[in-house]
């Protein structure tokens, strides 16, 4: 693999660019892996990365059903911030920011991360009040976190609607190192990056079954063929359940909800930030990708579903929401839009945790923010699977917790699990 | 947009119904155990196909609906109270 670097750029510039090797090989699966991480998409690439980066462990492979970038990975809007108030969930996300600011070096790979601030606006003092506690929890765990008043807020995004009697903007709470970054970029850039250290990605590889014996996993029957790993790990996002139950191990604490999010032609720089209308709002965030196009989403589609396309009545929600704020958007036309299937949990967090099956790891329930989780999710995920022993800031994040009444509710909205947008 | 046929008033738009979740769950007893209720409570079978689910009709009649519905295709088969002996008086008053 030709790494990236000015020396290569300017040698390949003079050859016609034939000189480039391609980004990950296509191996044929080997019969025995150390590890199988089923699921190609960010969280399980990332995963793959770390455990050959910082555990030495590189006989891995990633089974992917599809290709590599074409679930959720490439079904979300990019959008990364750490503003959370929970133990562990705090740490966990802020470590993830903090992976995102050196993530292209990290790589080799340029995952165009940018960060441009994220603008949560509110509309009304109970919940200025409710984000200023957020947002004071975060300040105390050394994340940045800040208030923006209404002028100030008004000389960063003069174009938004401040004159909406519903809703009137009051202010916003901001974290400036918040942003987005590019999705194939970092589903590309952690494949290359595994492919590198000894990973093999298999595409086009479902899984059908499992084979177990004396109450362990020993071997994955795929669409390629059996193969044998001595630990297998889960990430698969919307479609846990299928394989969980395909384990044999029963419910879980989940429900998979399709969430929609859309893309507009593109237009000249109009939006500098990450804009969020839904703290004491609608629900609805905005940003502009370095094409152009807006990229904006809002709730989920209310009822459970596996179908990875959307419904009618959230696009009227969204593009309803859209007017409110941000007038100006009104003759702009949609491009695309598309839904992905969201791993809702009945609290709202995720899970990292071990399972009933000794050699099985699961890592799942991203509900709306596995994008901006990706990289801490791979991190501590890895640590799991080497060290056999859950990281201090996801000890909690496990299928016990419901029993031991120790949810991890960031919104308190019970245990429904369309609820945790 | 999914239409469905409510027993009541007819076929209207998903839009008027709220999503209430699995129709299945059975809440054990009272005195059932921690994990028994954690189970009910949290657990979930989330199925990939046909299920049974409760709908309410929150912008219309405001009767709760049992619906057998495709989480994959949203084909829905059949649409009925959720209270059994409703149904007796809609079937009565065909």
């Amino acid at each position: 693999m030709t790494k990236f670097n000015a020396w290569n750029v300017i040698k390949n510039g003079l050859n016609g660019q034939s000189y480039w090797t391609r980004q990950w090989r296509d191996p044929e699966p080997k019969k025995n892996y150390d590890v199988i991480i089923i699921g190609g998409g960010l969280h399980g690439l990332a995963t793959a990365y770390y455990l050959a980066k910082n555990h030495n462990i590189k006989n891995v492979a990633v089974l992917e059903k599809g290709w590599i970038g074409g679930g959720n990975a490439g079904r979300n809007t990019t959008i990364v911030r750490s503003n959370y108030m929970m133990p562990g969930n705090h740490e966990f996300y802020e470590h993830s920011l903090k992976l995102w600011e050196n993530l292209s070096h990290d790589l080799n790979y340029n995952v165009m991360f940018s960060q441009r601030a994220h603008v949560s606006l509110f509309h009304s003092p109970g919940a200025k009040d409710s984000v200023s506690r957020t947002y004071n929890i975060m300040r105390l765990h050394g994340t940045d976190a800040e208030l923006w008043d209404l002028k100030k807020l008004k000389k960063k995004i003069p174009h938004l609607n401040y004159n909406n009697s519903r809703f009137p903007i009051l202010g916003a709470a901001v974290q400036k190192r918040a942003g987005n970054a590019r999705h194939d970029a970092v589903a590309w850039g952690y494949a290359r990056a595994a492919d590198t250290l000894g990973v093999d990605i298999l595409q086009n590889c479902e899984v059908t079954g499992f084979t177990r014996t004396n109450g362990m996993i020993e071997s994955v029957q795929t669409s390629r063929g059996i193969i044998k790993g001595k630990k297998i790990g889960f990430a698969v996002a919307g479609n846990t359940s299928v394989l969980w139950q395909m384990a044999e191990l029963g419910n879980l604490p989940i429900e998979s909800h399709k969430l929609q999010a859309f893309v507009s032609e593109a237009v000249k720089p109009l939006l500098d930030q990450v804009v969020v209308y839904g703290v004491g709002g609608a629900h609805f965030y905005i940003s502009q990708s370095d094409k152009g196009s807006m990229v904006f989403g809002g709730d989920l589609d209310w009822y459970k579903s596996y179908a990875q396309r959307g419904n009618l009545p959230m696009v009227q929600d969204v593009a309803e929401a859209a007017m409110a704020i941000f007038p100006s958007l009104g003759r702009i036309r949609l491009l695309r839009h598309w839904a992905g299937v969201m791993d809702m949990t009945m609290d709202g967090s995720f899970f990292i945790c071990k399972t009933p099956i000794s050699n099985l790891y699961l890592n799942a329930g991203w509900n709306y923010g596995g994008f901006k989780a990706s990289p801490a999710s791979g991190w501590y995920f890895a640590d799991l699977i080497a060290n056999e022993n859950p990281h201090n800031y996801v000890q909690n994040h496990n299928l016990e917790r419901f029993e031991k009444g120790i949810n991890i509710d960031e919104r308190g909205a019970g245990p429904d699990p369309k609820l945790h947008g | 947009m999914i239409r469905i046929n409510c027993p009541y008033c007819g076929e209207r738009d998903h839009s008027e119904f709220s999503y209430g979740g699995d129709a299945t769950i059975k809440y054990p007893s009272l005195d059932s155990s921690e994990k028994e209720w954690t189970e009910a409570i949290f657990f979930r079978k989330n199925i990939k196909g046909f299920q049974l689910e409760t709908w309410h009709h929150t912008n219309g009649c405001r009767m709760w609906l049992k619906i057998e519905r495709s989480t994959v295709t949203h084909e829905i088969r059949s649409v009925k109270p959720c209270h059994p002996d409703l149904q007796k008086v809609v079937e009565n008053n065909k």
